[in-house]
């Protein structure tokens, strides 16, 4: 045979394939070859071996191949019939017309006396994407899903649920699920388990169909969870997430009962197990259950940083999680999750994350000693979380923060570039916190302005040189060799030398009154910002028309910050409880933000449901209770800003009047006008804003303004 | 659950494609191998696009991927993921390229047989070897055979044949414990456990019950009571250590082991599989006794010599020796040349790792060696960054274990009643042993 067209088109990538055409020709005659002689069919094997190996790699050249693989499919060997089936899956839907022909073949095969070549008939069949297939599999899988071989029908059982991605009417008008549901009853536990996985995936795309476990259920299925092969428990603990306990002793017994699982080897059993005891916690009354069951948890949780890396990132991404919703469970030595040196760097990550979170004032010594070690590594992003960490540290941990300003001195003083610029926005945020406690170290942080290239980390040395104009004698001069690039710089940067341009003419009008008007001039005429414009007009107008409401607005005070930002919004703190080991517990995003088309787990109430547990109940009391004190007590400055403070973290904004500017809405105006009305409004609008709309400051205002460094790595909580 | 699961090798050729839904097409070969492999930016093994997920391992010189769809469970797609390479390993001795390309039909056979619309079915190596194996099917086998198979393969006794005959009944048990160390260069210790394995090799006829008992029962079965009443935990931990029982913070068993009776009773019972398999892994952080001590003194003498001494201290009794005993000490990326001497062992410097390699091959109780060492260094004109690696210990030391882990007894119960014979031992090894220093 000779292809002169095709010899051109030898695919580049793989050279050893080259003439394909003239070896789907060889192996067409290898095929045919021996004839009557070949009578174990040997020749036919070896060829047919060799087009299942150039399946991959040969993209699809050996699709010319399928008449004569129909052909092999009739001669009655095991071994021949499993490369031809796969062949077929592979191809069938390229060739349907010919695909066809195999039909029948497959059809009778699904009454072959042998039960491994039925469950191979009915696997095969139920993979090929093709309607005439598809509707020939109904009826043979119906009278499959009763053989008498375990083995069939545990394979019958997923086919249902392969049916249904083909054709969901197909299986909803037959009684097919119905059949499914009844095999829940089987007497082998591997059948059960395989239903029950296949009625989860049913349900998992279905908004039609309702999966409800009662306790009787639920009970049996847990009862045979021992017989079950590792993957049948896993798949028998998910599905108990659909039970919902209706009485807390029931589920304090199911909890009980599962929890032998965690000692297993196999990580998803211990990680989905995990996950429906949290679940069933919530429905738990008893505080001494579960306090046992929180301790329980902890020891498989930490065991699972023996296995490979990547279950290893799993779990502590998991810890991360468990640890915000029962801190009770991770009371562990901290040094378990010190990194080693040859972990890989998402492992390295997450445990800083962690150490971060499990810091209290007994153990801050030892964690400083080891965030300064990781301070000195090469993996430059791992570097600056660690930075960063010892600065929250120092936000979070009052009593430790001379401390931690010591560590991050001296890791300024090491004068790499990339820790210095980490370390300044760090500081930023620890004046934030303690004003007038260590403007002391202003100075050292001057001595680095020039290896400043980083917005964040010059827009924090701006902001410090803003707020503390009056205290460093060369203000003006600093922030004159800042403006001397303003129109280079990101919006960023130009925002904060807007404000601490106009800050520094506040404090020393003398000093500012030459840098005031250009940099007002730049703002409002010469960009094509319109939050720099917005603001450079408004800064105008303040200080055109009552210098002194412009000292209060511009100077006033800040809300305290907190180190509170890492944690997870109560919402979905509650939903990724419900998804425990899952992918979305890696990001720590809710579900449906990662996988748009996931259905959404919520907990389903019940009487047993102890609602004032949850994370959001918990959060709605809090606000509640804030809104009552507020309500109650005549409003006085430092108080509302304490409240405002324990809100949440204001850390990456800019200073409170900046806020103001930037996030103020309609109904901040609103309620600030409505102050007036009151008389109550003694101090400056930002509390008319803090006090209407809290949420608008803590959740979404810092995500906005630094959303560029955010966007790049997914899903880590430390991030300012 | 999974939609397909994909084999590479390190070039980014794509081996294996093997779809379980209709989601996963083709090309998503052409995405993982533009984004991961030829990414060298990647850092998690774990990749979302859209709504499809590729979670990767590697092995030797090859990638492993399942392509999920949706918020798929991770631990088990990782876990199937390991197992896989297991199977491969075990089938094939290796499970890297060669070995994928040599038995294409193989690696799909198995495939189609562990997972089923993508859900991982019977992974147990015993099993799976009755009917897929590297010959082929044996002739072709009679009906009774087959259901023999089928009735294994979803049976509860899944990993084990019921015909097993022996002629002598042994077992061998292998008490293997990883000693990790994490010193401060002030030689605090800030973190030593020891994660142990127990791993048997079972000769056993027809269907053994086995009982297994290690001195921890105390602890596993009344340390939570007795701490909770008395609040006074490290007392009786000490006492109990006095009394020859250790404590195990946490312990993960074979699919085989009961699990409900060992939540109950404490006792650890099982009907193993034939031949190897690892029977339980644990965990254990009090009283963890380290087979070395090492003393490290490093003198950087300006800027072009630095002197290393290193003492290294045997703890174990003198009748033991540990054999294999490997220091490595990281020295500057600069380094030119080093002089050393040692009073046990030889010690040569690879500047291709950029470190000092001290190999003592026999390292006996309560021996003390030194290692005094001097490099000198190249001026160089821009400094690379050096992440100052902590020395490491590797060896392996036999018949001692560093939790003080002990196995009690292994008794086996047969129907036939027949008598069999049990060997123990022990060994402890290095894990991550390793002492920072500046």
């Amino acid at each position: 045979m000779f292809f002169p067209a095709y010899a051109l088109y030898a695919n580049p990538r793989l050279p050893y394939l080259q003439s394909q055409q003239g070896k789907v020709a060889e192996l067409r005659l290898e095929l045919n070859n021996g004839g009557k002689k070949d009578k174990n069919h040997s020749a036919k094997k070896i060829a047919l071996k060799k087009i299942v190996a150039n399946m991959t790699m040969s993209n699809n050249d050996m699709v010319t191949l399928f008449e004569d693989i129909v052909e092999c499919m009739k001669i009655p060997s095991l071994e021949i019939k499993k490369m031809c089936f796969l062949y077929l899956v592979n191809y069938a839907r390229i060739k349907s017309d010919v695909a066809l022909r195999a039909l029948p073949i497959i059809l009778h095969d699904m009454e072959d006396s042998n039960p491994l070549i039925r469950a191979l008939a009915l696997r095969t069949i139920s993979y090929i994407h093709v309607p005439q297939f598809i509707q020939a599999t109904v009826p043979p899988l119906k009278h499959l899903l009763k053989d008498s071989d375990p083995y069939v029908r545990k394979t019958a059982a997923f086919c249902v649920a392969k049916v249904y991605d083909h054709d969901r009417q197909l299986v909803e008008s037959s009684d097919l699920i119905d059949r499914l549901n009844a095999m829940l009853r089987d007497e082998n536990p591997t059948v059960v388990s395989s239903a029950l996985a296949s009625l989860m995936d049913i349900w998992e795309r279905s908004e039609s169909i309702k999966l409800t476990i009662d306790y009787a259920s639920a009970s049996k299925i847990v009862q045979i969870l021992p017989d079950c092969s590792e993957w049948g428990q896993t798949y028998i603990l998910e599905a108990m997430m659909n039970y919902v306990p209706q009485d807390t002793t029931e589920a304090a017994l199911l909890a009980e009962r599962i929890s032998p699982r965690l000692s297993h080897t196999n990580s998803a059993v211990v990680l989905t197990c995990i996950r429906v005891i949290l679940y069933l916690i919530n429905y738990i009354s008893d505080q001494k259950v579960i306090a046992s069951l929180c301790t329980k948890l902890s020891p498989p949780l930490v065991t699972l940083l023996s296995k490979g890396p990547e279950i290893q990132y799993l779990a502590l991404r998991n810890a991360l999680l468990i640890l915000q919703r029962r801190p009770e469970v991770l009371r562990n030595d901290i040094r378990v999750f010190f990194c080693k040196y040859n972990d890989p760097i998402y492992v390295k990550v997450t445990k800083l994350e962690l150490i971060f979170m499990l810091a209290t004032e007994k153990n801050i010594k030892e964690v400083l000693t080891e965030l300064r070690e990781y301070a000195t590594e090469i993996d430059v992003d791992f570097v600056r979380k660690s930075v960063r960490a010892i600065g929250k540290l120092a936000i979070k941990i009052e009593p430790a923060a001379r401390l931690c300003i010591n560590t991050l001195l001296e890791l300024v003083a090491t004068k790499v570039s990339y820790i210095v610029q980490e370390a300044t926005v760090v500081i930023r945020n620890i004046f934030r916190k303690y004003p007038n406690q260590y403007e002391s170290i202003i100075s050292t942080l001057c001595e680095n302005l020039d290896s400043l290239d980083e917005p964040e980390a010059k827009a924090a040395m701006i902001w410090v040189i803003g707020q503390y104009a009056d205290r460093i004698d060369n203000s003006d001069v600093l922030l004159d060799d800042f403006l001397y690039t303003f129109k280079d710089e990101p919006h960023e940067v130009q925002l904060a030398l807007l404000t601490a341009t106009v800050k520094l003419f506040i404090q020393r009008p003398t000093k500012g009154q030459q840098l005031v008007p250009k940099v007002l001039k730049w703002a409002t005429e010469e960009t094509d910002n319109p939050d720099l414009r917005d603001r450079g007009y408004m800064y105008w107008r303040l200080l055109s028309s009552d210098p002194n409401t412009a000292k209060t607005v511009v100077m006033g005070e800040r809300p305290a910050i907190t180190a509170e930002s890492e944690k997870l919004d109560p919402a979905t703190l509650e939903e990724m409880c419900l998804v425990v080991g899952t992918l979305a517990t890696v990001y720590l995003k809710p579900v449906q933000q990662v996988f748009r088309s996931a259905r959404p787990r919520r907990l389903v109430d019940s009487p047993a449901l102890q609602k004032h547990t949850l994370p959001t109940a918990q959060a709605i009391a809090e606000a509640r209770k804030l809104q009552q004190r507020q309500d109650m007590l005549p409003l006085h400055p430092s108080e509302n800003t304490k409240i405002n403070g324990s809100q949440g973290d204001l850390a990456s904004a800019a200073d409170a009047a900046d806020l103001y500017f930037a996030g103020v809405g309609s109904a901040g105006m609103a309620s600030m006008q409505l102050d007036d009305l009151d008389g109550r409004s003694t101090g400056t609008p930002t509390q008319g804003f803090a006090r209407s709309n809290p949420y608008v400051v803590t959740q979404n205002q810092p995500q906005q303004v630094y959303e560029h460094s955010s966007s790049s790595r997914n899903g880590d909580l430390l991030e300012l | 659950m999974l939609s397909g699961i994909l084999l590479f090798n390190q070039k980014g050729e794509n081996l294996i494609f093997r779809s379980f839904r209709t989601d996963c097409r083709p090309r998503l070969a052409d995405v993982f191998r533009i984004q991961v492999i030829s990414n060298a930016q990647v850092r998690s093994p774990i990749l979302t696009l859209g709504s499809t997920t590729f979670s990767h391992v590697k092995h030797d010189n090859i990638y492993v991927v399942a392509v999920t769809k949706g918020n798929a469970n991770a631990a088990l797609v990782f876990e199937f993921l390991g197992r896989l390479v297991q199977l491969g390993r075990s089938y094939f001795g290796k499970f890297d390229e060669e070995a994928v390309k040599n038995n294409f039909v193989l690696v799909y056979e198995l495939l189609d047989e562990i997972l089923d619309f993508g859900y991982p079915q019977n992974t147990e190596t015993d099993t799976l070897k009755m009917y897929i194996t590297t010959e082929g099917v044996k002739s072709e086998r009679a009906m009774e055979d087959s259901s023999k198979i089928t009735m294994q393969a979803t049976g509860a006794l899944s990993w084990r044949r019921a015909d097993i005959k022996y002629r002598k009944n042994e077992a061998f048990v292998d008490v293997i414990e990883d000693v990790n160390l994490l010193m401060s260069s002030s030689g605090t210790v800030l973190r030593a456990d020891v994660a142990g394995q127990i791993v048997m090799r079972a000769y056993l006829s027809g269907t053994p019950e086995c009982k297994f008992g290690l001195n921890d029962r105390l602890t596993l079965g009344e340390d939570n009571v007795l701490s909770e009443q008395r609040g006074n935990q490290k007392g009786t931990k000490a006492t109990k250590a006095a009394a020859g029982s250790v404590s195990l913070e946490d312990c993960q068993f074979h699919q085989c082991v009961k699990l409900g009776k060992f939540e109950a009773d404490r006792i650890i019972s099982f009907i193993p599989p034939d031949g190897e398999f690892e029977l339980m892994r644990y965990r254990a952080t009090e009283n963890v006794n380290l087979p070395f001590k090492v003393h490290a003194i490093v003198n950087e003498i300006g800027k072009t010599k630095v002197e290393y001494s290193i003492a290294i201290r045997a703890n174990y009794g003198p009748k033991l020796f540990a054999t294999n005993v490997v220091v490595r000490i990281p020295v500057p990326l600069n380094t030119a040349k080093i002089s050393e001497r040692t009073s046990q062992g030889k010690a040569k410097y690879e500047p291709e790792g950029n470190n000092i390699v001290w190999k003592i091959p026999r390292f006996t109780g309560q021996s003390e060696y030194v290692l005094s060492a001097e490099a000198e260094l190249s001026s160089m004109t821009n400094q690379k960054a050096w992440s100052r690696p902590p020395l490491s210990l590797s060896f392996s030391l036999l018949m001692f274990t560093s939790s003080g882990l002990l196995v009690r007894y292994l008794k086996v119960f047969e129907k036939s009643n027949y008598s069999s014979v049990k060997w123990v031992r022990y060994m402890t090894r290095a894990g991550n042993y390793e002492i920072r220093y500046v």
